[in-house]
């Protein structure tokens, strides 16, 4: 899971930290707001969840042998028919709602993290170049992001899952296009910025590659507000995946995130049967606040503005 | 502003025309509609006849120009499933939409500016603080899960509001409006709820933002040394400065919502287009999807333009800089 500590940097080793002194600025600051700390203790909780989803689960879910239709839509804490608890009962099918979460949970938060590793690589790319050879390419990049974000994202996913179907790698080609302007913009906007210093005209004065110039010597100015975006838009990407799986566009049946879990419950909400909804709902919310509260912080640790 | 708006007009049909070769072509390739809709035990002519019926022998870039031709008429095909003009289907269903849509606007305006400028007044206080946690929550809760949760505690624990489709409706011009009646006005409740949400925390935010800046500029310091009453000076002087970006997000943010009822008018069974959509993709109905897709993109580049020159009416400064470039 290296694409999980590209997008939060502070849950680095402290003793690494400490040899570099903007590093341990960047996780001192962030420590001051309890409440952060406790969003990144979230997301670190849920990031273990999707990583050993399948050893830390009561039952594989997807496994028929396991599985008892006997125990189907039982309440939470009920007992099963083969002895053994589900704490947070059972859905339509009989399977345990808990090993349910946690292995929904590991495809939400693997199609999240996918897409917006993806999208950071595509968006990234183009608005540097971007940037940097300017000209006719900038514009017409540029006009393209433009017409993109004015259009919801939820649209532009509705439209591109109604033209490519269902599944996983789908989903993610979806989610990509949709986030890749997002990037692309911001660091175009910092990278112009950063193109007019001093250290960029050494190097070209020193006539460096285009290629050195851009990925060692622009690429890690433009990172801080990247790593905002990238934070945030994890966050964004499960939601959407998770609302389109609930309007039943996203992921097939046979691999539900905890947007398919949801709308499965869906049927029995009516009927009072409210955990087998509820609570991948609960499991949803839980990561996507944590996430978010881990991004809010961010903004504001990395921000040169608000520097002291 | 002619240059502006000649170059922005141009830009709209180049997006449109891109839009539709993208969603014909892209629709044509996901499966075939034929074998989902003819009875089981039908014979191979019965296959071929439907294909013919419904112009799918043909081949692709053929249908695209009797798509082009017949659509710059007004007409956008037939439905599969429903048997009738797919243009006819979705303006049955467009009131629907506006009118959730409109009403949700007004729900966040309503409720979130009132706020917003409370917290921007007393940020200090529970309340205020309150407001602005419920306001990140409003960012964060996927909008289709409190949806869901709207249903459970209203219309399922508490039994007070009614959680599917329309209710009574009554005719204005011959469009069908449920919030005239008492009984439409409690089916539109929790869907407009629920939709507005997301933008009301936007707007908390931004009024809240507005007004804190707004209350330590020296003009507002002034009107207060003059002796002018709090409520005056907030709700004339004051207001007036954060209504600019205030009108600009709200006026954005309309298409925003227009395709946040796709969620909503699912969850709630709201008789709208984006309903319509979501059973017509599952349904593989392709002239619906392709109808759907031209008439929510050409809605949102009139909404686009029209914010855009609005904004440049309002604020002197944008013109300006619009003529330099």
């Amino acid at each position: 899971m290296s694409v999980a500590d590209n997008t939060s940097p502070p849950k680095a080793d402290p003793a690494a930290a400490l040899q570099e002194s903007p590093f341990r600025r960047i996780v001192s600051d962030y420590m001051e707001s309890p409440l952060a700390v406790i969003g990144l203790m979230g997301a670190a909780i849920v990031i273990f969840i999707a990583i050993f989803a399948p050893l830390i689960s009561p039952q594989n879910p997807y496994d028929l042998g396991a599985i008892d239709i006997l125990d189907s839509l039982l309440e939470p804490g009920a007992k099963a028919y083969t002895g053994g608890t589900y704490w947070l009962g059972t859905d339509d099918q009989g399977r345990d709602m808990l090993s349910a979460i946690f292995y929904g949970l590991r495809l939400s938060i693997f199609v999240g993290i996918g897409s917006a590793a993806l999208a950071v690589i595509v968006g990234t790319t183009v608005g540097l170049c971007s940037a940097y050879f300017g000209g006719r390419v900038d514009t017409l990049v540029m006009r393209a992001v433009d017409v993109q974000i004015s259009f919801p994202t939820v649209l532009i996913a509705l439209i591109l899952l109604s033209l490519l179907g269902k599944g996983v790698d789908k989903v993610i080609m979806a989610l990509v296009i949709v986030q890749w302007a997002y990037y692309a913009r911001t660091v175009r906007g910092t990278a112009l910025a950063e193109l007019g210093k001093e250290y960029m005209e050494a190097g070209r004065s020193l006539a460096l590659s285009n290629l050195r110039m851009i990925f060692r010597h622009l690429l890690p100015n433009v990172l801080p507000p990247l790593i905002v975006i990238a934070t945030v838009q994890v966050a964004n990407a499960i939601a959407l995946e998770a609302a389109l799986s609930f309007l039943g566009l996203g992921l097939p049946v046979t691999e539900p995130s905890l947007g398919l879990l949801i709308s499965n419950g869906y049927d029995y909400l009516l009927g009072g049967k409210y955990w087998i909804s509820v609570l991948p709902g609960v499991a949803l919310l839980f990561t996507i606040i944590s996430i978010n509260l881990v991004g809010d912080r961010l903004r504001d640790v990395l921000n040169p503005r608000l520097q002291k | 502003m002619s240059v502006f708006l000649i170059r922005r007009l141009m830009q709209s049909v180049i997006v449109l025309i891109v839009m539709s070769v993208i969603v014909f072509t892209g629709v044509f390739a996901i499966g075939d509609p034929v074998e989902l809709l003819i009875a089981e035990d039908a014979t191979e002519e019965d296959v071929a006849l439907a294909r013919q019926q419904m112009g799918l022998d043909k081949p692709i870039w053929q249908q695209y120009g009797i798509f082009v031709g017949n659509a710059l008429s007004g007409d956008l095909g037939k439905s599969f499933v429903f048997r009738t003009p797919a243009l006819d289907l979705l303006m049955q269903r467009l009131p629907a939409t506006f009118e959730l849509t409109i009403v949700a606007l007004l729900m966040s305006i309503g409720i979130g500016v009132p706020l917003g400028i409370y917290a921007g007044l007393y940020p200090e206080t529970l309340f205020a603080r309150g407001i602005m946690a419920g306001s990140i929550l409003g960012f964060s809760l996927p909008s289709f899960w409190v949806g869901l949760m709207l249903i459970m505690i209203f219309g399922v624990m508490l039994g007070w509001l009614p959680t599917t489709g329309r209710g009574e409706t009554v005719d204005v011009f011959g469009i069908p409006i449920s919030i005239l009646t008492w009984d439409g006005f409690l089916h539109i409740l929790l869907p407009a709820f629920n939709l507005s949400l997301l933008k009301m925390a936007l707007i908390i935010r931004l009024t809240r933002a507005g007004m804190r800046e707004v209350m330590l500029t020296d003009y507002v310091k002034f009107a207060r040394a003059k002796g002018l009453s709090t409520r005056r000076v907030v709700f004339v002087h004051a207001m007036k400065n954060i209504m600019i970006p205030l009108v600009t997000v709200i006026g954005l943010e309309f298409g925003d919502l227009l395709a946040g009822s796709i969620v909503t008018e699912t969850v709630f069974a709201w008789p709208g287009i984006g309903r319509l959509v979501v059973s017509s993709i599952g349904l593989l109905d392709r002239p619906v999807i392709v109808a759907y897709m031209l008439v929510i993109v050409t809605l949102f580049i009139v909404i686009n333009l029209a914010v855009d020159i609005i904004y440049s009416l309002v604020d002197p400064r944008v013109r300006l800089l619009q003529q330099k470039s």
